[in-house]
């Protein structure tokens, strides 16, 4: 069992970390100050790192193994850009300094920009939303401003049934309505039911490419045709975007409003669970309502303008998450265009390679090559009782991370699964094995993969019990039990 | 330099597994006229050495803040950060991991989450925190759409006496759901004036923000705003300052229902203002219309301690259109950097990191007050950073940077009302008593050039 912090410390144990007050301490005139403790540990130095190091025992991270999760591109994090990020020209930066002293910085940002301008084909870039939904979030308030100001009162938005819930969760935000359409039997949106669902509301169709499935959307061309024709503005969800690097130029086939994650696509990591990056580019007709500020360039220097009438604002407190944005740009720099290229041959290679080994066992839901993933179905193991999460937490007691699971919502006991370009085809033969072994697990012996998790920290826990009544805070004393 | 470690024969074995030919024939869905006519160019690959230099050059081409004399705030600060922060940080059991969907290898996360959600709901004396959101603006934002459905009411009243950042990023929120913001003045004290309040508050309101202290650094009447926010029927969301919080009466005794902040001054690097740290806490009653992750302490199957995300169907991937927020990857490293740094620092030093800024602010604010030129348009009831006035703050700043000091922010053409020589003055407990005589006799006119 892990005590908390809490239970680990004792009155007199805390380091003593600041040096000697050389002001006088007078009464600081505070009328209504704190009565009495925070509640904070007192702990020596040395139970503090035992303790988080005893946590970071418990963690399954990429550096340890595969981690097959659909959508989410958990690629190797080079070791490099960490020690970069780290250096106190970029993180000693503070925002509200004098832009002659932070002109590196702004360089960075700009080179960054233009990069991800070649790379995608859109016209600008702001890199100020943090996260992917940020990203949505930010491109809907982009797409809802520039209606209105053409005049419209176009409200919905079209999103494909197989969409992160991010997205119309994002839609929602902007006051706009999201519409699901469904995809067809190819798991892709059908071009004549988009047609027929777009009208003088559509303001926006909002898709993932390729899609959450794993597929390109073969009729792209047609689709943003019809849209654009409908008169309304296509956003590309570019989560996926590791298998289009080099292949397509999301704005060079019409795509309006995309987002990047450098979380995912250019190797800055997850951080178990942020900070990510979700910067947004737009085609030129869209360049004047990014937010404010941005970094602009004139002969050799750089500086950040509010100039931009028709801007949407701000989304950020500063200009995104500067510290993610120096390690993508070190990625980008690092493999060049063709490097790029070469992440997206071989992700998608892998990913097919590995549909190849898993479909022996596992039904594929949509056959055929796919992009960078793609999704299995455990509904032939329902007839050993078995179900997709129990084969997931079964993959734990391999030692290795689960696929995404049940999810996209459109396939039944669905196992996306997504091997990304870094992984080698050794690791791949090991993962798709251990699925295998883990199918005939469950006709030999179902129980065992009900009862799996059994190697891990802890063993599979009592959700129902925290929903009903959750344990949020520990409310003991900070003392030793 | 490449991170892919498949060979040319590997590759060959593979694409004959799947039965392709060629990686030609796996981009068969790709339509011929859909693909990139040419090229990306973006420059050749670079070895690691190569792009280490052009990153370092980038580097040396700035002037940090973290290594000169700074007084510059605004929502950062340059703080004391322990090497247990950087150490724990640099784990890349914690940076390289995914959000812990998969709870059982994912404990070490969903504990160190779960000590900063009781961290942060002991600062401010909430009952729960959520486990972190993009910033203390998103922060902001995110408790005003919270308020706002709460109360099903689309009006907030803020205080003129905001970050005018926090301020932007509000309005761009507000829009999607016609929300209203506005805007109570300050007084002569540069605090919430509460005659203005009041009218504010004749209308129909969601809520109330207080700011504390707010962006002039002045301590607000927190208890006076609370009961007139109650007294009209609506909600008190107060925007903390965290560091403040040691010394100040947390929210959660004057009845505050939603507290955000902004997490950096806990630990977490300057680094040109991002990643950040938004924090939130509520009460129990309000918990579920709370945005992003939360972390419950559970048992698992043989009935031990264990840590899982909880209420999830607030949230997007299950909720989708309906969730509370549209937040899913949120600040989770920084909450950690945040929890270490308070645990390393403890009751005491934690304290002491906020008297030594208070008092140090206040010696400063002292030999200001008798320099020629330097006006204090406001007293001494702030907490770590307040509003000076100088004749002319460029010339001020630049004279300063000769020296090695960074004087602060010139605030003046965002509060036209303070005038155009106002500046925001921060004082963290990293600055000296020479630090201080330093900047006194920069603004006296007196020394020489550094």
């Amino acid at each position: 069992m892990s005590a908390t912090i809490f239970e680990k410390g004792t009155a007199g144990r805390s380091g003593r970390y600041l040096p000697p007050n050389d002001c006088p301490v007078e009464d600081l005139g505070i009328a209504a100050p704190r009565r009495g403790e925070v509640g904070l540990p007192r702990i020596g130095e040395q139970d503090l790192i035992r303790h988080y190091i005893e946590l970071a025992g418990k963690n399954y991270h990429i550096d340890k193994g595969m981690y097959p999760l659909g959508s989410c591109t958990m690629k190797y994090n080079p070791v490099i850009n960490e020690e970069l990020a780290r250096l106190p020209g970029f993180a000693g930066l503070h925002p509200a300094q004098d832009e002659a002293d932070v002109q590196g910085a702004l360089e960075l940002m700009h080179r960054l920009e233009r990069d991800l301008c070649e790379i995608t084909g859109m016209s600008a870039f702001s890199l100020q939303p943090v996260a992917g939904a940020h990203g949505e979030l930010t491109g809907m308030m982009i797409a809802r401003d520039y209606l209105r100001r053409r005049g419209g009162t176009r409200t919905t938005v079209l999103v494909p049934d197989s969409a992160h819930g991010t997205n119309p969760a994002s839609v929602a935000i902007c006051g706009f309505t999201p519409r699901t359409i469904p995809s067809n039997e190819l798991g892709l949106i059908d071009p004549d039911a988009l047609a027929a669902a777009c009208g003088d509301d559509t303001a926006v169709l909002m898709l993932t490419l390729p899609n959450t499935l794993g597929l390109f959307e073969r009729d792209i061309a047609r689709i943003v045709e019809i849209v654009h024709e409908a008169g309304g503005l296509v956003y590309m969800d570019g989560a996926n975007m590791n298998a289009l690097l080099g292949i397509v130029r999301p704005g060079a086939i019409g795509i309006d409003i995309m987002h990047v994650n450098l979380h995912k696509t250019f190797s800055t990591p997850h951080g178990g669970g942020g900070p990510g990056s979700g910067p947004v580019g737009v085609a030129a007709h869209l360049a004047g309502l990014l937010p404010v500020p941005r970094v602009v360039e004139t002969g050799g220097r750089y500086s950040l303008s509010e100039d931009l009438p028709e801007t949407i604002g701000r989304v950020h407190s500063w200009y995104g998450n500067f510290n993610v944005l120096v390690k993508a740009y070190a990625y980008i720099r690092t493999l060049g265009g063709r490097g790029l290229r070469e992440v997206a041959e071989n992700a998608i290679i892998n990913a097919n390679y590995l549909m190849a080994l898993v479909g022996e066992r596992y039904e594929i839901a949509y056959p055929g090559p796919c992009m960078h993933e793609f999704v299995a179905s455990g509904k032939g193991l329902k007839k050993y009782g078995v179900r997709t999460t129990d084969v997931a937490k079964r993959l734990l007691d391999y030692g290795l991370h689960a696929p995404t699971v049940y999810f996209p919502l459109i396939v039944e006991e669905a196992l996306m699964i997504e091997p990304v370009e870094t992984e080698k085809k050794e690791t791949l033969d090991h993962f798709a094995e251990a699925l295998a072994s883990i199918a005939r697990e469950a006709e030999e012996d179902p129980d065992l993969l009900h009862r799996a998790p059994i190697t891990t920290p802890v063993r599979r826990l009592d959700e129902a019990t925290a929903a009903r009544d959750p344990q949020l805070c520990w409310r003991g004393e900070c003392v030793e039990p | 330099m490449s991170y892919i470690q498949n060979t040319d024969a590997d590759r060959l074995e593979m694409l004959a597994r799947i039965g392709a030919a060629s990686f030609e024939d796996l981009l068969e869905p790709v339509p011929p006229g859909v693909r990139a006519g040419a090229p990306l160019e973006i420059g050749d690959p670079m070895s690691e050495s190569e792009t280490a230099a052009h990153l370092r050059a980038l580097a040396d081409r700035n002037d940090p803040a973290g290594e000169t004399v700074s007084f510059l705030g605004g929502g950062i600060y340059d703080r004391f950060m322990p090497a247990t922060v950087r150490y724990v940080l640099s784990r890349s059991e914690f940076y390289t991991s995914y959000t812990p969907y998969q709870a059982e290898v994912s404990q070490g996360t969903l504990q160190a989450i779960y000590e900063y959600q009781t961290m942060i709901a002991r600062l401010t004396a909430m009952d729960a925190a959520n486990a972190s959101m993009y910033d203390g603006a998103t922060a902001l934002a995110e408790a005003m759409l919270m308020a706002c459905q709460i109360k099903r009411t689309p009006r907030i009243v803020v205080p003129a006496a905001l970050s005018p950042r926090v301020r932007a990023v509000l309005r761009s929120y507000a829009v999607g759901k016609g929300i209203a913001i506005d805007e109570i003045p300050w007084g002569a004290g540069g605090t919430i004036d509460p005659g203005a309040l009041a009218a504010a508050l004749k209308e129909k309101a969601a809520a109330v923000v207080l700011a504390q202290p707010n962006f002039f650094g002045m301590i607000e009447d927190a208890r006076a705003v609370s009961e007139s926010a109650h007294a009209a029927g609506a909600l008190l969301v107060v925007l903390a300052d965290p560091v403040s919080l040691a010394l100040l009466e947390p929210p959660g005794e004057y009845e505050a229902d939603i507290v955000v902040g902004e997490g950096q001054s806990l630990g977490l690097p300057q680094s040109f203002g991002g990643p950040l740290l938004g924090f939130m806490a509520t009460r129990t009653e309000h918990i579920r219309k709370c945005p992003g992750r939360l972390i419950s302490a559970t048992v698992d199957l043989d009935g031990k301690r264990g840590y899982t995300m909880t209420l999830q169907t607030r949230e997007q991937h299950i909720r989708r259109e309906k969730a509370t927020s549209n937040i899913c990857t949120n600040e989770g490293l920084m909450a950690l950097a945040a929890t270490v740094w308070l645990a390393t620092l403890g009751e005491e030093g934690f304290r002491e990191v906020a008297v030594q800024s208070a008092s140090k602010a206040r010696t400063l604010y002292r030999m200001l007050a008798g320099e020629g030129s330097v006006t204090l348009p406001f007293g001494k009831g702030f907490f770590q950073e307040f509003v000076m006035s100088v004749p002319d703050p460029a010339e001020f700043v630049s004279r300063a940077r000769r020296r090695g000091v960074l004087p602060g922010i010139p605030i003046g053409a965002d509060f036209p009302a303070l005038g155009e020589g106002a500046m925001l003055v921060a004082v963290t407990e990293k600055r000296t008593r020479a630090d201080l005589e330093l900047l006194r006799d920069i603004a006296a006119g007196k020394g020489g050039g550094r």
